[in-house]
């Protein structure tokens, strides 16, 4: 089964595990939570960090997890690899609920699931062939094997010429590609990436995500990653939940949340990424028009679902009057183009209502901003 | 003459604080790591031990060498047969120095990154692995910058039981100097002393920064 199309799934809300039958999908789920929850016992009693989780996840996507922090995204990532032991509910990884595993399960099944995370974590004794070839030592892997495996993965992540190098003698982002490769080494079925670029610049964030992208696809195998950041979500994820309070208060396909955040935690997290009104516009924005000559402030926004990028000949003839464009992109996000316009339409002889009906037959939303002069 | 007997005195303050030392590095390693995993959140958890080792160090640890060396005497007989020379001076030495140096190794040990404990879990190790290879790596260079200190002390202490008959360079140095006003031997015995404890220092302190990778 492809990634598009599990995609084009929607997948419910598990709210009852017994019924898994009704929904195959949940049944081939590599990574699903039911019921989870987490709480620590902190200074003033207990806190809650997680509550009631129900998420599956697929074979083979990447799997984001966004929220401000504080929101539980460490916490639940952790319950994959039973770092972090959940409180209540459950964890199945392939069906199988990782609860009660004893240290020799947990030990494979932590083989099976590789892990990056925002400080490295890299040992600072060993050299950069030490740090990858560690997994393997302590599984006994034989030393021909191991050589034969390490080259490769530093070869995967670009690092052969550094291999005698010590963690400290590199980069931010070397020392994520030797995190990336001490993380392969067992050729594992789920990644998860704790914060992976968060300590990372933008131009070596764009190279690690792209890494990761190909390791995706590639290998094939399933990616979790959380993440504050919205452009990480965007550049990498096919699916995405936004957490708060340990709640999951939003998901679905990466551009519908985009596209249309419903909660106001996404939409605060989006922000950095939208393209507002420029500051000396804004601060000249009028609620109420203060002469007939006042143009309307128009934000159009495209969420991609049904149309493709909008005819703007059509659309600013359909306006009437003088339109100028204040301020607009567009994006692509897995193929579906994503867009605002900010438009200032002055001399319409249509009455503000009426624009933003007009301008309805174009966009998926339309909202009047104000009035300026 | 006297010429063999300072060098019978450096033999004897070797003997003393080699031996001690030794046995205060084997038994103080495993020490601490077991203070430093059975701490609360540690990877062997258990409060019980941890507060009773914990116990049983500052206990020695509190105690002044003089007086833990006389208070030992019954010991000493106990386990060397003897309370007179080198070999019975090991006995309070190793048991002074062994507290004292886990508690240095245990504070190297607290200090390595809980996040590379963290990756070592989530990469298949078992406890005994994490140990093995990371903690102890980890701590080397403290560990080893540790271990100079608990030489240099030996040393300190080494002299305190030549007080009492255990021989060794502070045995010369009390004798010819304090009982029969030499200063010329006492003065060698010092400089003996400051340059045994400088190359000692300046060994640790150079192993401790070629370990050092960070």
């Amino acid at each position: 089964m492809t990634a598009a199309i599990q995609r084009r799934l929607d997948i419910p809300e598990p709210q009852k595990a017994d019924h898994t039958e009704l929904h195959p999908e949940l049944n081939r789920a590599h990574v699903r939570f039911i019921g989870l929850g987490k709480t620590y016992n902190g200074q003033q009693g207990p806190v809650a960090a997680l509550h009631g989780i129900d998420l599956a996840i697929q074979r083979g996507e990447v799997f984001g997890i966004i929220g401000r922090s504080g929101a539980g995204k460490s916490s639940l990532i952790r319950t994959i690899n039973r770092l972090e032991q959940p409180s209540s509910g459950r964890v199945l990884i392939d069906q199988v609920d990782i609860g009660e595993f004893d240290e020799d399960r947990l030990v494979a099944l932590r083989r099976r699931i590789g892990m990056i995370f925002q400080h490295f974590n890299l040992m600072s004794a060993k050299t950069v062939w030490q740090n990858v070839e560690l997994p393997l030592k302590v599984a006994g892997v034989p030393k021909d094997k191991r050589e034969k495996k390490v080259r490769e993965l530093l070869e995967l992540v670009g690092l052969q010429e550094k291999h005698k190098a010590y963690p400290a003698q590199l980069s931010g982002g070397q020392k994520q590609r030797v995190g990336i490769a001490r993380a392969l080494v067992h050729d594992p079925e789920i990644l998860l990436c704790d914060e992976a670029t968060s300590a990372l610049d933008p131009e070596t964030t764009q190279s690690i995500l792209g890494l990761l992208r190909e390791i995706n696809q590639r290998l094939g195998l399933t990616i979790v990653l959380i993440t504050h950041e919205m452009a990480v979500i965007r550049d990498i994820c096919d699916r995405v939940v936004v957490l708060e309070h340990g709640r999951v208060v939003e998901q679905g396909p990466v551009w519908e949340v985009f596209g249309n955040p419903q909660h106001e935690v996404s939409k605060t997290l989006l922000a950095p990424l939208q393209h507002g009104l420029p500051e000396e516009l804004q601060s000249r924005l009028q609620a109420q028009p203060q002469s007939s000559a006042a143009a309307v402030v128009l934000r159009l926004q495209f969420t991609g679902s049904a149309t493709d990028e909008p005819d703007l000949a059509a659309l600013f003839a359909a306006l009437g009057g003088r339109v100028r464009l204040l301020q607009g992109g567009v994006e692509r996000i897995q193929g579906h183009a994503l867009g605002q316009l900010l438009l200032a339409v002055a001399g319409s002889p249509l009455s503000a209502d009426e624009l933003r009906q007009r301008a309805g037959n174009w966009a998926q939303q339309v909202e009047v901003l104000g009035y300026v002069v | 003459m006297w010429f063999d007997r300072l060098l019978q005195g450096f033999i004897d303050t070797f003997l003393m604080v080699g031996v001690s030392s030794l046995i205060a590095l084997l038994a103080g390693i495993p020490m601490a790591v077991i203070l430093v995993t059975s701490s609360k959140g540690g990877i062997y958890e258990a409060p019980t031990l941890n507060r009773v080792l914990g116990a049983f160090v500052n206990l020695f640890r509190s105690i002044p060498f003089l007086i833990l060396m006389v208070a030992l005497i019954p010991f000493t007989r106990l386990i060397v047969g003897t309370t007179y020379g080198v070999w019975a001076a090991v006995v309070p030495l190793t048991i002074a120095a062994t507290p004292f140096f886990a508690r240095i190794a245990e504070v190297s040990l607290r200090e390595v990154d809980h996040g590379l404990v963290e990756a070592a879990q989530a990469m298949g190790c078992r406890r005994w692995h994490i140990v093995w290879h990371v903690l102890l790596p980890e701590a080397l260079p403290g560990i080893v910058g540790g271990f100079t200190i608990t030489l240099v002390t030996m040393i300190n202490s080494s002299a305190m039981a030549g007080a009492i008959g255990a021989g060794g360079l502070g045995d010369i140095a009390y004798r010819y100097g304090y009982q029969r006003f030499d200063s010329q031997i006492m003065l060698t015995v010092i400089v003996l002393l400051v340059v045994l404890v400088a190359i000692i220092q300046l060994g640790g302190d150079r192993l401790a920064r070629g370990l050092n990778k960070r």
